[in-house]
């Protein structure tokens, strides 16, 4: 069976041992939904009082802020097991289980749980973005469609990214070190707007060190057909979420270095 | 050709020392002294297809570093071994794939989900064709009895059912090599035996190659015909417990029941190794003395009600091999 | 039963204040993270203030200044639940609570005052530190924490925040006896998160809201929480508005109290019927 396949048996497995508990997945779902969904209220609020953010308006940066949540639901869905990897895999030994199975080991970490509840901000991005569509003209066609795919599919792959790196680190040191969830749900905070209107120093850091505007802010200005304020041309604004994948990649090389770490110093 | 090629392995840990004191503490956070253990120190030896080994030795021995190396998940520092003509951490996935793991404490089955969704899980995870799973499935849970846990979730199981859940689990792709790591630890007589059974079945039968690590020496004395012992990082002794019982040919144990109250007994030839009650045990070298002349020794000036000669057992025979060797409990 | 006096109000105050000071390594990457959360905040406001149309009641620097305090004072918001609790239940030695001479409202009380208090100490001087004094050092004046308005403002100010603490323990203790009825032990806060923070003023300073709503949002209770203290900080509510303000807190807090305080009774039942 490969990876995929593989892959869909332990989500389905993961689902079942949540369904077992269906009141508290259903309540935490809906307050996952509601506390996601009071930051576009105030954005809305925002834009109701100064009107517009510059050359932004409100379903613009809608279709900006509808993207990332999107693709943050999913990747937090699926990264419980990075998560979790430093108190319940490497301070236990479990690690050594999985590396006694004839897979990789970062495929194990994913099917690790599938968590359900993240489906609140997935639902909350979805209507966000939804508004947004409804709201602005466009002509909505293959170019465009295909850029919104790609940009969820980079932005999973780029958040998915930071949370193997801040597992990786795990393989060095004890003490848990919470830096990846200041960049990844801060990242997300971040790109809910569009990354234009932040200082240079900001938009280099996340384009060029961290590539979070390669997935956030690049492909949608493609989608929305103007011209980028940050001058970048046509074809990257295509391309730019390709960048997120290859974050992903290098974040599983370390990965693989820790990886090697691992087996020779023992748990 | 042996099926696990073991030359000069050693593994060297490097552990951070630990400053003491304040002014220790404070040093510590700008640099780190090291300290080198040693846990395998040039380890040695083949096996066969097919072979039951038994692995003693004191905890801090290098047991579990040994077993750890064989299956794949440690590296060592120097040496050789090859399981299957396959360097088992430089080929991790192929060479796992072809073996089991045990470990008696954990269990590698999800908690929250019935104990057959686990088996299917790893059918996929191993890639066993589903007619293959089927009939290995079968076999394995009619062998282990366990198919009325098949729908109950792992958290519910006591440990002799989870443990016979695992062994099965760790059985379904068919491995060529299983390896054990204390399974009999905590569970009551009777599945004890039944899991030696199964074990010596599993071995005789269908020729997998076992690799039992275990303190418990009934373990031993039931199954394994030849045992590694390991101490100090080395292997102290490698060969039969039938071996080395005839390196100590003499030693025997004359256990007395007295008619009478006997006090402070002492007797020439033999030392008092324990009393009870009116029950008294000897211990002497028939070599030295024959066990008629002590007997005639005692019975001289006591009443006997009963007797018995006894060889020393595995604990005993394995701890006078360790203290020998100064392999005591590190 | 207090005839035992503060004593043992005082204990549990004290007991679970300095085992909440023991986590210092985690209140530090807290830190970090609430600096990153609240510049990101800063940043948005100031695109809005500077490239915006429309008008605001409060400046920019004021809206910063809303903002940092804020993240330094996050540890006061109610909402989420003492671990302490839902472990006692998940335990039953919560049945033990009963067996103390004590008010078990005031109890719990004590606790939630304690558990808030120590966690925001461990941030707030910090954060207050570095956004005031060491952003106007490095040259970021323009996103610092401003200093209070007057003398008056001050002295109100610290007044305000008194109230919150006993505003957001007494929330946080009808939080913690909501994990002794729900089933799956986990409390109201589930939904009470997102009102909390949207009504509070954490998610944009609730001046920022439409004018028609501004009401309705200073009488809710969750403005006491942040929204009152900080803008009698920086005199947006001065003289009477602001001792209305803190009235308004003291008026929410007493009917969360005497709450809190009836439902306790019914509480300690359910426990009892639970078998602890």
């Amino acid at each position: 069976m490969g990876a995929l396949g593989l892959y869909g048996r332990y989500a389905m497995a993961s689902i079942k041992g949540q369904l077992n508990y269906p009141a508290s997945f259903v309540l935490l779902t809906i307050g996952q939904f509601l506390s996601t969904i009071v930051e576009f209220i105030g954005i809305a609020a925002l834009f109701s009082r100064f009107q517009s953010l510059g050359e932004w308006t409100l379903a613009q940066v809608a279709l900006f802020y509808g993207t990332v949540n999107i693709a943050f639901a999913v990747a937090d869905m699926i990264s419980r097991g990075f998560d979790v990897f430093g108190p319940l895999f490497v301070k236990t030994g479990e690690f050594d289980r999985l590396l006694l199975r004839p897979r990789a080991t970062p495929l194990q970490l994913l099917g690790y749980e599938l968590r359900l509840m993240r489906l609140g901000r997935l639902l909350q991005g979805v209507l966000v973005l939804a508004i947004a569509v409804s709201r602005l003209d466009l002509a909505w066609g293959l170019a465009e469609t295909a850029l919104l795919l790609a940009a969820v599919a980079g932005g999973v792959a780029f958040l998915l990214g930071l949370v193997v790196l801040q597992a990786t680190l795990a393989f060095w040191t004890v003490e848990s070190l919470e830096v990846a969830n200041t960049l990844t749900y801060g990242g997300v905070a971040a790109a809910q707007y569009p990354l234009e209107i932040y200082h240079n120093w900001f938009r280099q850091f996340f384009t060029f060190v961290v590539p979070l505007s390669c997935v956030a802010y690049f492909p949608i200005v493609g989608i929305l057909g103007i011209d980028d304020p940050l001058g970048a041309p046509r074809w990257f604004l295509y391309l730019s979420p390709l960048f997120g994948f290859v974050f992903l990649a290098m974040a599983l090389i370390a990965w693989r270095l820790g990886e090697r770490r691992y087996a020779s110093t023992g748990s | 050709m042996p099926q696990i090629a073991v030359q000069d392995l050693s593994k060297t840990y490097r552990v951070a020392e630990r400053r003491r004191g304040l002014i220790g503490a404070g040093r510590g956070l700008f640099s780190r002294t090291h300290r080198a253990v040693e846990a395998l120190k040039g380890v040695s030896f083949g096996l066969d297809r097919g072979e039951l080994v038994g692995i003693i030795g004191p905890n801090g021995a290098g047991k579990s570093t040994l077993i750890k190396i064989l299956c794949g998940i440690l590296m060592p520092s120097s040496g050789h071994c090859e399981v299957d003509g396959l360097v088992p951490w430089d080929q991790r996935i192929r060479h796992v794939a072809r073996i089991g793991v045990v470990f008696g404490q954990r269990t590698q089955l999800w908690w929250d989900l019935p104990v057959i969704d686990s088996f299917e899980l790893l059918r996929d995870i191993y890639r066993v064709p589903e007619v293959s799973f089927r009939a290995t499935a079968e076999t394995l849970i009619s062998l282990l009895r366990i198919d009325q846990l098949l729908h109950r979730p792992v958290r519910q199981l006591s440990l002799g059912q989870r443990m016979r859940c695992d062994i099965a689990a760790a059985l379904l792709h068919s491995p060529s090599i299983l390896f054990l790591d204390e399974p009999t630890i905590g569970l009551d007589a009777n599945s004890k035996l039944a899991l030696r059974d199964f074990i010596k079945h599993l071995n005789r039968h269908n020729g997998v190659t076992v690799i039992l690590a275990t303190h418990d020496m009934q373990d031993i004395g039931a199954l394994a015909e030849r045992v590694l012992i390991i101490g100090h990082g080395r292997i102290l002794r490698d060969g039969s417990i039938a071996a080395m019982r005839a390196d100590t040919p003499g030693q025997r144990r004359l256990v007395i029941d007295f008619s009478e109250d006997v006090g402070d007994i002492t007797v020439e030839g033999a030392t008092v190794l324990s009393r009870t009650g009116r029950r008294v045990a000897f211990a002497f070298d028939s070599r030295v003395t024959a066990a008629h002349t002590l007997i005639g020794r005692l019975t001289a000036d006591h009443d006997i009600a009963e007797l018995s000669i006894e060889e020393p057992t595995i604990e005993e025979l394995i701890a006078d091999f360790y203290a020998s060797h100064g392999a005591v409990e590190a | 039963m207090r005839d035992a006096g503060t004593g043992p109000y005082r204990a549990i105050f004290a007991a679970r204040f300095l085992m909440m000071l023991q986590y210092r390594a985690a209140a530090l990457a807290g830190i970090a993270t609430q600096f990153w959360f609240g510049g990101i905040m800063v940043m948005a406001l100031s695109a809005f203030y500077t490239e915006g149309g429309g008008s605001a009641s409060i400046t920019r620097a004021e809206a910063i200044t809303y903002i940092w305090l804020g993240q330094a004072f996050l540890g006061l918001l109610p909402w989420n639940v003492d671990p302490e609790i839902a472990v006692m239940m998940r335990t039953g030695n919560v049945a033990y609570e009963r067996l103390r001479p004590v008010d078990t409202y005031f109890y719990w009380f004590a606790r939630a005052m304690a558990w808030r208090t120590a966690a925001t100490l461990l941030r707030a001087i910090p954060l207050l530190l570095v956004t005031s004094v060491v952003f106007d050092w490095v040259g970021l004046g323009a996103w610092s924490l401003q200093p209070p308005q007057s003398g008056t403002a001050l002295a109100l100010f610290l007044l305000s925040m008194v109230a919150v603490v006993l505003l957001s323990s007494a929330l946080t203790t009808l939080l913690n006896i909501s994990v002794v009825w729900t089933i799956s032990g986990q409390g109201i806060n589930v939904f009470t998160n997102s009102l909390v923070l949207i009504l509070s003023g954490m998610v944009i300073p609730l001046p920022l809201f439409p004018d028609w709503a501004h009401l309705m949002l200073l009488l809710q209770p969750l403005a006491g929480l942040v929204d009152i203290p900080y803008r009698i900080y920086f005199a947006h509510l001065s003289g009477a508005e602001a001792i209305a303000g803190i009235a308004l807190q003291i008026f929410w807090t007493m009917l969360f109290i005497g709450l809190g305080h009836l439902c306790m009774t019914r509480t300690m039942r359910r426990i009892q019927i639970q078998g602890g």
